[in-house]
């Protein structure tokens, strides 16, 4: 434990990756040899990214636990930190503390089924239990994602989502919003709600992994429901508002319980039980 | 530790106090002025109020204060540098003349910043902080310790009370902790032998106004209750009731800087604002001020207690006489007991 549980890590940025508009990936790389060594995180985890002189953000950590040396985070550029993110280049330090929060029960799930349903900006803290799952391939059984967007630039991690497409262990269905394909466009077209319903994948010994935006998240779930999945059986990534990270600064909780703390990791079962106030 | 009791008279306080100025330490006291009493540094026993029933603010600024550098960084050729503060020259100091409200407060501030993680630059201001509290002998109508388990003598998160013994002016002291033991070894000829002082007969009756346990019970059910709506129509979110809290710790992070250099400051805020859960997006899970008021109350009342075995609330009313559109904690608190859900 540090004795200033305020003080970021420094981190070099060591590749900047542009996504879509106004969404950028950065990869991070510890200054201090001790601290890269020392460093642990596991799926779901996320942490405060400071630019110096600006603030801090709140974002998951977006890489896999399974790649050591380095995390990576996407952003999108909306406000004052994540503009002032946007505008640091390659080789600039910026600060990071983490990680905090509860992780995705990986270990839990060896022997099942992945469905990971994602939408928008919401592939980041996905793409890291993703990468983590696939990294351990031979524990899961069928692995599918189903990743939409609201146009075909707005898609992140084309890159991935290519090689994914490419893997025969890897069921991937991308789509995008009525409206948003362009003429060379071989994926689906439509909301993703409605493109878990048309795929139908099976909830027979399948966990669903599902982040986007909150209508999203609002339609899907009926769709599983539909499907067979109990609340049990599906997860979600839970964002509010932090300053902290470690349950002090008291604005991320949804009733009793602190998205720092006890998330941001829920499944829907838990999700139930909250008070309607995230 | 067990509590030592002893007897201060009136003219030995003054000596009492000098003698700590004279050790050194850093004093904050009740000074009125304007008609508002707030703790200072002083080093003028005259100038500490001794006619107040509470101070306007709370005395948690001395461990939490209401902006704090948590590191600087200054931008080099090298990139960035960066400094934590160094929490060992935090001073020692005394804080004197606070109530036992005030004092049980430390408590639950400290609970917020030690649940989980160790916030250790609030723990070094806190252990170098000895609490003089003075017993209540009057209460106001916005007074209700009693209500929330505590009482106008209470003990609890002092190192030395003092209990006004009559109309002479004599005290009974009682040393409560280590610290408080430090006080007595400063100027033990100042704390004679007890005569007997029987204390309760010096100390504001406040009869309980309701019973913290069947509230709590109650707030389990009551988030979707109509009431918080009503009571908290007139609400502005202006925060005062925050600030004047002594166990609000709601905070923020800011970074301050000025050319090449800065800090990271960490700064008071309060559930009130409607700022204070707004995300990036527009959305906001706590839109109106009947939800920020239900959170306010609920922390204190039902998060709380739940998670850190306290109550985030002394009794000590400031909220309520600071509030601008005079909103009554107390009246809000009973109402909630006898509405039905």
């Amino acid at each position: 434990m540090r004795e200033n549980i305020y003080l970021p890590y420094q981190m070099k940025i060591e590749r900047v990756t542009y996504e879509a508009p106004g969404v950028k990936t950065f990869m991070l790389k510890f200054i201090n040899e001790e601290d890269r060594e020392k460093f642990e995180f596991k799926a779901g985890q996320f942490g405060e990214y400071s630019v110096y002189g600006v603030g801090e953000s709140t974002f998951c950590i977006a890489s896999s636990p399974t790649r050591k040396g380095y995390i990576e985070c996407t952003f999108r550029q909306t406000g004052r930190v994540t503009n002032a993110l946007s505008n640091c280049e390659e080789g600039s330090i910026i600060g990071f503390r983490g990680p905090y929060g509860n992780v995705f029960p990986i270990e839990e799930w060896k022997g099942k089924n992945l469905l990971f349903i994602a939408g928008g900006i919401a592939l980041p803290p996905m793409r890291c239990v993703i990468w983590n799952c696939l990294d351990l391939r031979e524990n899961f059984r069928d692995v599918t994602i189903i990743y939409g967007a609201r146009s075909v630039k707005d898609l992140v991690y084309k890159h991935e989502l290519k090689d994914w497409e490419l893997r025969k262990d890897v069921k991937l269905i991308t789509t995008v919003d009525p409206g948003g394909e362009s003429p060379d466009w071989r994926g689906e077209i439509g909301f993703v709600p409605t493109i878990v319903e048309k795929t139908a994948p099976s909830a027979k010994d399948t966990i669903a992994i599902v982040c986007g935006p909150p209508v999203m998240i609002k339609f899907t779930f009926p769709v599983l429901a539909k499907l067979g999945f109990s609340d049990d059986n599906i997860y979600t990534t839970l964002e509010n508002r932090m300053k902290c990270g470690f349950g002090k600064c008291g604005r991320c909780n949804v009733g009793k319980v602190y998205v720092c703390k006890d998330g941001p990791v829920f499944t829907l079962a838990q999700l139930k039980d909250l008070p309607d106030e995230y | 530790m067990n509590i030592e009791k002893r007897f201060i008279r009136k003219d030995s306080l003054k000596k009492l106090f000098d003698a700590l100025v004279a050790k050194n330490k850093v004093v904050y006291a009740p000074v009125t002025r304007n008609g508002k009493t707030s703790f200072r540094i002083v080093n003028d026993f005259s100038l500490i109020s001794g006619d107040y029933i509470q101070t306007t603010q709370s005395s948690k600024e001395v461990t939490f204060p209401r902006t704090e550098k948590i590191l600087d960084f200054e931008k080099n050729k090298d990139g960035i540098g960066v400094k934590p503060v160094d929490i060992q020259p935090v001073h020692e100091s005394v804080i004197w003349g606070i109530r036992p409200c005030d004092a049980v407060g430390k408590g639950e501030l400290g609970a917020i910043f030690n649940w989980d993680s160790k916030d250790e630059i609030f723990n070094a201001r806190v252990a170098k902080t000895t609490l003089i509290s003075f017993s209540c002998s009057r209460a106001d109508e916005y007074c209700f310790c009693t209500s929330v388990g505590g009482n106008p003598g209470n003990t609890e998160g002092s190192d030395i009370l003092l209990t006004l013994a009559g109309e002479g002016g004599d005290y009974l002291a009682e040393i409560i902790t280590e610290k408080g033991g430090a006080v007595m070894a400063a100027a033990p000829e100042l704390f004679e032998k007890d005569p007997g002082i029987e204390k309760d007969k010096y100390l504001a009756s406040l009869p309980a106004r309701f019973s913290h346990t069947e509230i709590r019970n109650k707030l389990d059910k009551f988030f979707e209750s109509e009431e918080w709506a009503r009571q908290s129509l007139r609400c502005i979110g202006c925060g005062a009731c925050a600030y004047v809290c002594p166990t609000c710790a709601c905070f923020d992070i800011q970074d301050e800087s000025h050319g090449k250099s800065g800090s990271r400051v960490r700064c008071w805020d309060s559930c009130g604002f409607s700022l204070f859960t707004l995300h990036t997006s527009g959305h906001n899970p706590r839109e109106v001020q009947s939800q920020r008021w239900r959170q306010r109350i609920m922390h204190k009342f039902s998060y709380m207690p739940e998670r850190l075995s306290v109550y985030g609330c002394t009794g000590c009313g400031r909220c309520s006489r600071g509030c601008p559109v005079d909103m009554n904690l107390l009246e809000h608190l009973i109402s909630i007991q006898e509405v039905t859900v």
